[in-house]
């Protein structure tokens, strides 16, 4: 975010704070598809991850007033939003692996057609099942992490102000989590 | 099979490509010189192969047309509870005033059953009190307070 956009920041802010329901709108709409593919990332599933982005937003206008200027809104609504998928996790009496919603890139379907292996596609897809499957089988903050890097690519900074602790804790966390996951998928990634 | 801590870092910074200059030289001498490193590198590297395959399927475009109007609704719904809520309050308030009232009025009722009444309407009034008061307490200390309960 350069210093322009966090200005603009600011000023929406500063405006939510007097109330102006439209101005929040805007940082709504701003960072409505981070939110929710944050939820999608804890939670694994399109309704929860809807309906808890959407409330983690109410509950932050709601408290909008605590809000300090000095702070980036995403990473305080982060909280909010980390806070509101934890509850529902650990409110949830089941802990099925949800259904996948990863699918393959574009570019890479692109790729497999052009190869000489007509069940490229297929292979891809069967490996997004596996690494969803994999990905559940972690703990919630070690797909947390793994998520925000290499599905919302967030920078390691971006990260160590969501997760309020330095980089390198970031990057160690990081390490496990992913040492873990390969663990996971030995036999995929053999 | 365990690294130094300094080395995990370095392999992550290599995977994610964040290595300097320098790191990038570290990196290719550990490579070298760490049959661990090899193998650390070859299963992450793997992996990051097969996320960087990957992303979330995006919902239909609707969902995000009617993202904002949803959020919208429901911070307006948000204020028709508490309207409420402060009117059941009042009127709840009242009625028990009333109650109690018309009870202490009544001369036909004996005296153990107004006790009664009365103490559990007063066990009720101590309860709401501190329930208030803990959350007043709650508010002051927790900055997340509306997330946790």
């Amino acid at each position: 975010m350069d210093d322009r956009e966090r200005q603009e920041e600011a000023e929406l802010l500063l405006r939510c704070k007097r109330g102006d329901k439209m101005a929040f709108g805007v940082l709504v709409q701003k960072y409505m598809r981070r939110a929710y593919f944050t939820a999608v990332g804890l939670v694994g599933s399109h309704h929860d991850a809807l309906d808890l982005s959407q409330e983690a937003f109410v509950r932050a206008y709601c408290a909008i007033g605590r809000f300090e200027l000095s702070q980036k809104f995403f990473t305080w609504y982060y909280q909010i939003l980390r806070n509101l998928c934890m509850n529902h996790l650990r409110d949830k009496s089941r802990h099925a692996i949800p259904f996948s919603l990863l699918e393959v890139e574009e570019s890479s379907i692109a790729e497999a057609r052009g190869e000489a292996s007509p069940s490229g596609v297929v292979e891809r897809e069967d490996l997004g099942e596996k690494l969803w499957e994999g990905l559940w089988k972690l703990e919630t903050d070690e797909r947390e992490i793994i998520v925000a890097r290499d599905f919302l690519h967030l920078s390691y900074r971006e990260l160590a102000e969501l997760l309020n602790c330095p980089i390198g804790t970031v990057m160690s966390r990081l390490y496990y989590a992913r040492k873990k996951l390969a663990r996971e998928l030995r036999d995929v990634l053999a | 099979m365990t690294l130094e801590e300094q080395d995990r870092l370095l392999l992550m910074k290599a995977l994610d490509g964040e290595l300097s200059h320098q790191e990038e030289e570290e990196f290719r001498l550990l490579l070298q010189e760490s049959k661990e490193f090899q193998e650390e590198w070859k299963s992450l590297r793997k992996l990051k192969e097969v996320t960087s395959l990957m992303r979330f399927s995006n919902p239909p475009t609707e969902i995000w047309e009617k993202y904002w109007t949803n959020v919208y609704y429901r911070l307006e719904r948000g204020v028709a509870w508490i309207l409420i809520s402060l009117g059941a309050i009042v009127l709840l308030t009242y009625g028990g005033f009333k109650a109690v009232e018309s009870i202490l009025a009544d001369t036909t009722l004996a005296l153990a059953v107004k006790i009664a009444l009365l103490g559990i309407m007063t066990g009720f009034a101590i309860l709401i009190v501190s329930v208030i008061r803990e959350k007043w307490i709650t508010g002051k200390i927790d900055k997340y307070k509306e997330v946790l309960r």
